[in-house]
């Protein structure tokens, strides 16, 4: 029903200038694409219910993570919900500052472009960011997903002792990795994890000649 | 940045934790860090890849090892030298900090490593007025034979000797010696008794005497024992009525040969290094024969000991290093395999202990029950030479039912620790999570009995595979009665066990012998490794087996190792002595071959390319595989398995 006034209806600018961006139509390869590791810390896990605290991200060129290029964003909440505050330890008048949830989008957007994002358990975060997305009267993000919870499942060995529809969790993945631990459940500190697992699990996947990359995107449908 | 509001960067933050830890960062100031801290680029690297290779234009920042090891590396003779090596917190690739020509060095990642860039834009501009920092990083790019040590390790180079290890580098010998730079001195008139404090506060066996930081004398352990305990001086005399004087002197260029050679001739254990090399200049340091000792580490009685006395897992690692020095050396001697296993196996081992103790000492709490911590596989069969996977589980003593659970959190929690370490010290978790933190492998004597009955009654593939991990267990630290309970166990429940024993048997002749038609050697046909032949899967693993048939069959209790195996076999049935003297012999060899390999190829030897091999090599390796095809023959008639392809 969307689909046909899809065309008529008219995004603003800011909108219009992230999906400029997709309109290169590049090959997503691992050496020469940008990815954004990202990781969203929220009230709860109700899609419709729960907001967006805060987002962090660092991007990934040529195997390399770039500090210089990652997002920071806190977002003033209009639901608090008291039972995660002790999990990512935000409060709702705390002293960080905040803006609210239009602009970090905003910023978001324009910080993304249109890299290849990545996230542990990817689906809610994207469906998180493309909740915020519906609210402000816009479509959803446009990016290649990639869970690297699918990557780090696919370098495990087939055997018959591992099951092989675990879930495996980011301290799980971080321990078996020897990943520092220090940051976890702030936004950016996951962010930076999964683009360490992302790196790492590249490069194990990648040495095999069946390696492809696009394999890994998830469907659009999924979120 | 992109961080419009407040400016938080909580990944910058964290970077600048870590870095201010070492030098020469410590020197700058906490604006200046973060600056830094917010441009640094993060870099993951597998092992053995090049972060820049001789030739290379020059990056445009420098870096330091967040996690990892490099080595520095040049041809030299048409032979690949190490020059350096750098770990956690050190600084490497100075070069574009310095000079512009292209990199004169290779930079190879010896472990897989997490590399943090410095940009030079944001690095330059802060630090040219600090001359601190500008002379400790023309010092580190100018001696490259120097490891800029961390600071904490600076602060506490005498208490903790170990850490001296030196790097080893191919001509030993006629490195510099490392000194200890912090050295504990006494003024001549101080007391005898009050030297002995002096000695007992700081651990040490030896005191300089000093007058305005000139060498006057020096006085060790052995002129106390010799000239105080004997009754000669009483203890509230000055110490220069007892200290050896001149002191012999060296500047602090001295190799370490030299060193050695000298203490030997004057038959003494300190030499003194001072500014010029003689007794008329300042006192800058101390070397003992003790910790050359220690850096040479190309002998297992000085690397058991500094296993033993190991406080860190860091030590431990650099420890492990050396063991491998020592293997090489070992095969390149072409010392007996059977030595060689047993002198690594007792040093894994002890490094196992060690760590397990530590992390009962870490839990705080010492464990509720008995237990004993059980190494599987090669470690178990003592033959593990290079670092593999670990394999591992716990046996924990009976307790009642509603104890169960937190006795076992207790060993969880243990194992976890211990895994961990293991990890780190360079034992790579075992990909299908055998490992004692699993609470699959951490179960009581009786459920264990129990887990055994399943294996040997409901055998599927599965049971027997498993079965063929858990059987090599091996007790590595704990109480030995209940390893000996659980293998009388399994004696007990496979004797006369047709049944599971001709699936066993079925499972050892998985992999049929190497030689394929017309005698070539079947390689892989896919994947990483195509065209190599793996040496695991299709020699050693069939070797294995088939021994592991013959001691459950025969009831060969105690004898895990494979070539020990077949010889206590020959030993019962005379009947067919060569065979299995053989099949000894060529579990050695294939051993021997795979250690040699890994060797080489700094990994785990189990893939070989086989074009690389000389035709010697390849004959020694067929007639290996004659001996597999042998046994296997013979298992086939023995559990008349003769339709088994």
């Amino acid at each position: 029903m969307r689909l046909w006034n899809f065309n008529k209806k008219t995004y603003p600018d800011f909108w219009e200038a992230y999906l400029h961006h997709f309109e290169k139509k590049e090959k997503k390869t691992l050496d020469s694409s940008r990815f954004v590791a990202l990781d969203c810390e929220t009230t709860g896990f109700d899609f419709y219910i729960d907001r967006i605290l805060s987002i962090g991200a660092v991007s990934i060129l040529k195997n390399e993570i770039a500090v210089a290029d990652s997002l920071e964003i806190y977002v003033k909440q209009t639901h608090f919900n008291p039972d995660s505050v002790p999990i990512h330890g935000i409060l709702q008048h705390g002293k960080l500052a905040k803006c609210s949830e239009e602009t970090a989008i905003k910023q978001f957007l324009k910080y993304i472009e249109d890299a290849v994002l990545v996230a542990h358990h990817a689906r809610f975060d994207i469906i998180m960011i493309n909740a915020a997305l519906k609210r402000m009267g816009l479509p959803n993000l446009k990016n290649k997903v990639i869970d690297t919870m699918d990557l780090y499942a696919n370098t495990r060995i087939k055997s018959n002792f591992i099951d092989q529809n675990a879930h495996y969790s980011l301290d799980e993945i971080a321990e078996a990795y020897a990943i520092n631990l220090m940051d976890r459940h702030t936004a950016p500190g996951d962010a930076l994890i999964a683009a360490l697992i992302f790196l790492k699990t590249t490069a194990l996947l990648k040495k095999s000649k069946f390696f492809k990359l696009e394999r890994y995107f998830l469907k659009s449908t999924m979120f | 940045m992109l961080n419009f509001i407040g400016m938080k960067n909580t990944i910058a933050e964290r970077i600048a934790d870590f870095l201010k830890n070492f030098p020469p960062f410590d020197q700058l100031s906490k604006e200046d860090l973060y600056a830094i801290a917010q441009v640094v680029t993060i870099t993951y690297l597998e092992r053995d890849n090049l972060v820049y290779a001789v030739g290379e234009t020059l990056h445009d920042k420098f870096y330091i090892i967040h996690k990892g090891a490099i080595a520095l590396t040049k041809d030299i003779n048409a032979k690949v030298e190490t020059i350096d090596r750098f770990d956690e917190g050190d600084v490497f690739g100075l070069r574009p900090l310095f000079a512009k020509e292209n990199y004169a060095t290779n930079a190879v990642t010896e472990e897989e490593s997490i590399l943090y860039g410095i940009p030079l834009v944001t690095f330059k501009p802060l630090i040219t007025r600090n001359k601190a920092v500008v002379d400790f990083l023309i010092e580190s790019f100018a001696s490259n034979t120097e490891n800029p040590f961390s600071k904490e390790i600076h602060g506490s180079l005498y208490e903790h000797r170990l850490e001296v290890l030196a790097n080893d580098k191919e001509l030993f010998e006629l490195q510099p010696v490392r000194y200890i730079k912090k050295v504990i001195t006494a003024k001549a008139n101080t007391k005898i008794k009050d030297i002995a404090l002096l000695m007992q506060k700081h651990h040490i066996g030896s005191i300089l005497i000093e007058a305005d930081m000139i060498p006057v004398g020096i006085v060790t352990d052995v002129d106390l024992r010799n000239k105080v305990i004997t009754g000669a001086y009483p203890i509230d005399t000055e110490v220069q009525h007892i200290m050896s004087a001149p002191v012999l002197c060296y500047p602090k260029g001295v190799s370490i040969s030299q060193a050695q050679l000298t203490m030997m001739k004057h038959n003494i254990s300190h030499l003194c290094i001072t500014a010029d090399g003689t007794p008329n200049s300042k006192i800058i340091g101390v070397i003992s024969q003790n910790d050359i000792n220690v850096m040479r580490g190309s002998n297992p009685t000085v690397l058991m000991k500094a296993i033993k006395r190991s406080q860190s897992t860091k030590q431990l690692k650099h420890i492990r290093k050396k063991i491998m020095v020592l293997l090489k050396g070992f095969v390149q001697q072409n010392i007996p395999l059977t030595q060689t296993s047993k002198i690594i196996f007792e040093l894994n081992d002890a490094t196992i202990k060690r760590i397990i103790e530590r992390c009962i000492v870490k839990m705080g709490q010492q464990p509720p029950v008995k237990f004993a911590w059980m190494s599987m596989g090669s470690q178990g069969r003592k033959e593990q030479l290079l670092q593999t996977d670990q394999d591992n589980a716990i046996v924990f003593e009976n307790v009642d039912a509603e104890e169960l659970e937190d006795v076992r959190a207790y060993f969880l929690l243990l194992s976890k620790k211990v895994n961990k370490r293991l990890n780190e010290v360079g034992f790579d978790f075992c990909p299908a999570d055998i490992m004692a933190k699993n609470p699959k492998w951490c179960l009581s004597l009786d459920e264990w009995k129990l887990q055994f009955n399943h294996w040997t009654s409901n055998t599927g593939d599965d049971e027997i595979l498993l079965s063929s991990i858990f059987f090599d267990f091996d007790i590595t630290y704990g109480d030995a009665n209940l390893t000996s309970q659980l293998s009388d166990h399994i004696f007990d429940i496979t004797k006369n066990n047709h049944m599971f024993l001709s699936k066993l048997a079925a499972s050892a002749l998985r992999s049929a012998s190497p030689l394929g038609f017309f005698r070539r050697f079947l390689v892989e046909k896919d994947g990483e490794y195509k065209d190599f032949f793996d040496i695991k899967k299709r020699a050693i693993t069939p070797i294995v087996d088939a021994g592991r048939l013959f001691a459950l069959s025969n009831q060969i209790k105690n004898i895990n190792n494979t070539a020990e195996r077949f010889e206590k076999m020959a030993e019962i049935f005379p009947a067919n002595e060569e065979l299995y003297l053989s099949c000894s012999y060529a579990s050695k060899a294939l051993l021997k071959f795979r250690t040699k390999h890994g060797l080489l190829h700094n990994d785990n030897g189990r893939f070989i390319e086989i074009a690389a091999l000389s035709k010697e090599e390849k004959m020694k390796l067929k007639r290996c595989f004659n001996t597999i095809a042998q046994i296997q023959e013979s298992i086939k008639l023995k559990y008349n398995l003769s339709n088994f392809k």
